[in-house]
């Protein structure tokens, strides 16, 4: 993989607006996340529904109440089963989709539906398999990329929101409220506080939590215990973070359809990405 | 300057089509590769001996779990897995309450050992609160007592061959060809010997209940609850599992698929 790329000399001519805006690294580690962060997600709710409850604290409360989500399913009187979640004490009907799904006549008594789920069956022990598999690769390639960025400036000038972004936010958030989007060589100021939330915060949080759940883990670090409140909070927060993880990956598809799918699918796959600039206007980037 | 504008019409095409794709995440694509056994699903446990072998040389095999304070025992211990054994040498024992209960300890050691509850309980003890974490998820702090499983190691004098210690169990998991399909669990020499691993004979102040797994359970704080067999019968000295029941080294392993190693 070449990492570096001079992109002024290898413009082809005919197309000087595009301009070489990802660098190997950043497009290797971009295709590895989205296979891996799909099978935790979906494995990781495998192992959810063993235990469809979220505490605060240690421990589960069996003999006192410290739960802040329960999703389960109950028999109305007349026969019917019904899915419903309680988040904060405040109960919601969610049958068909959390506590109850599938055939409507007789319905799975599961947290989350099998669509959500890998093995779609109930199988804690293989959803553990797959997420556990998937962990290492996304620590390793979390590692990688921290080091990658650190290195070719990729965090500090592309990801990390400079004071200059910050004052341009108002007028970004107004542009995406119109869907008007520029199509420039960096990033605009919401993408770049999109992406370091996701990778400067929540990824790291959500490996952070997910070891402080390992018994051998707190064995050696147990102020892992201490950071996140607990055991059950740091499950708690884990979940939280693949939440955040998929509401970030349901706007990212939006905005990538949104943008011009060819462009931003491009750039991504091959690096090279279609700017309004005139090229003399456009900062091209290395790397 | 050329400024891409997108109407409202083509974004929520794009909107649609974006949406749609949610459900076809669907996965039950990947149910074929990952059943007992299939080839897939090998190559991904293999990460729990990565997970095995990075622990194993990073921490210290001394390392204790964390213990806390009484007022952190909340509730009574959860119990879970078997919580009231049928098998006939089970009931026995339990008639005349424990009395007649002796923990063999055997295998690969210098001197086989058959120690009553009084006996263990003549022995130094050690008390701790720890949490016990199920690989459900949940978790559950309890004071629990007994003697280190490394005292009673030293005194039976394991063999430099034996490398793992097995736990047969007197409770039942179901009934197959040739009887009883009854409980069995191993540890390496570095969980078995590490100073929290005790063969716990109470629990919270008083005698082990039966529903936790009386008279006598290996408590191994750094591992998940699966690993902590209750109601052990005898305790062997082995140099491999391999040959045993289903050859993944406990019960659970054998017919579920749990990692071996539970330290997660």
């Amino acid at each position: 993989m070449t990492i570096e790329q001079d992109a002024v000399s290898t413009i082809p001519p005919k197309s000087k607006r595009l301009v070489y805006r990802q660098s190997g690294w950043t497009r290797v580690t971009h295709w590895i996340w989205a296979i891996s962060i799909f099978f935790m997600v979906t494995s990781g709710l495998s192992i959810f529904n063993a235990r469809p409850d979220l505490y605060i604290g240690q421990q589960s409360g069996f003999g006192f109440d410290n739960a802040i989500l329960d999703i389960n399913a109950e028999q109305e009187d007349n026969g019917r089963i019904v899915g419903v979640t309680t988040l904060f004490g405040h109960r919601f009907d969610t049958t068909g989709v959390l506590g109850a799904s599938g055939d409507p006549a007789n319905p799975d008594i599961r947290a989350f539906p099998a669509w959500a789920t890998v093995p779609s069956f109930y199988d804690l022990a293989t959803g553990r398999v797959v997420h556990f598999f998937f962990a290492w690769i996304l620590v390793a390639t979390m590692l990688v990329w921290w080091v990658a960025s650190l290195f070719n400036g990729h965090l500090r000038r592309d990801i990390v929101p400079k004071t200059k972004d910050l004052a341009n936010l108002p007028q970004d958030v107004a542009d995406h409220a119109r869907l008007r989007f520029h199509h420039t060589g960096s990033y605009n100021v919401l993408q770049k506080l999109a992406y370091a939330g996701v990778l400067v915060i929540v990824l790291p949080v959500i490996i952070l939590t997910g070891l402080t759940m390992s018994p051998g883990v707190d064995a050696s670090f147990p102020w892992l215990l201490d950071v996140f409140g607990g055991r059950q909070t740091a499950r708690t927060i884990h979940f939280t973070c693949m939440v955040l993880i998929v509401l970030f990956f349901i706007v990212h598809i939006l905005m990538v359809l949104a943008a011009g799918p060819f462009n931003e699918l491009r750039s991504i796959i091959t690096g090279w990405y279609r700017t309004d600039d005139k090229i003399e206007d456009g900062e091209a980037r290395n790397g | 300057m050329a400024e891409f504008k997108i109407d409202r019409r083509r974004f929520l095409t794009a909107a649609g089509i974006g949406a749609a794709m949610l459900p076809l995440s669907g996965c039950d694509a990947f149910d074929s590769v990952l059943g007992d056994d299939a080839a897939v699903r090998n190559v991904l446990a293999k990460a729990n001996d990565v997970t095995y072998r990075v622990q194993r040389a990073l921490f210290g095999d001394e390392a204790l779990a964390p213990e806390y304070s009484d007022s952190e025992i909340r509730q009574p211990m959860r119990p879970n897995g078997s919580t009231d054994p049928q098998t006939p040498e089970y009931l026995k024992l339990k008639q005349s309450d424990f009395a007649d209960y002796r923990l063999e300890v055997g295998g690969l050691v210098e001197n086989k050992l058959s120690l009553s509850l009084a006996e263990l309980r003549n022995m130094p003890s050690r008390t701790q609160v720890t949490r016990h974490d199920c690989v459900e998820g949940w978790s559950c702090i309890a004071k629990w007592s007994g003697v280190q499983l490394s005292r009673v190691l030293d005194q039976a004098r394991v063999k430099p061959s034996a490398r793992y210690v097995l736990f047969h169990c007197y409770d039942s998991m179901g009934d197959t060809f040739t009887g009883p399909q009854l409980y069995y669990e191993t540890l390496d020499l570095v969980a078995a010997r590490n100073p929290q691993t005790i063969l716990a004979y109470g629990m919270n102040g008083s005698n082990l209940p039966v529903s936790n797994g009386a008279p006598l359970r290996v408590r191994v704080e750094q591992q998940l609850g699966y690993k902590m067999a209750k109601y052990i019968k005898s305790v062997e000295l082995v140099s491999g599992f391999e040959k045993f029941a289903g050859g993944k080294g406990g019960y659970w392993e054998d017919t579920v698929g749990y990692d071996w190693y539970a330290g997660a």
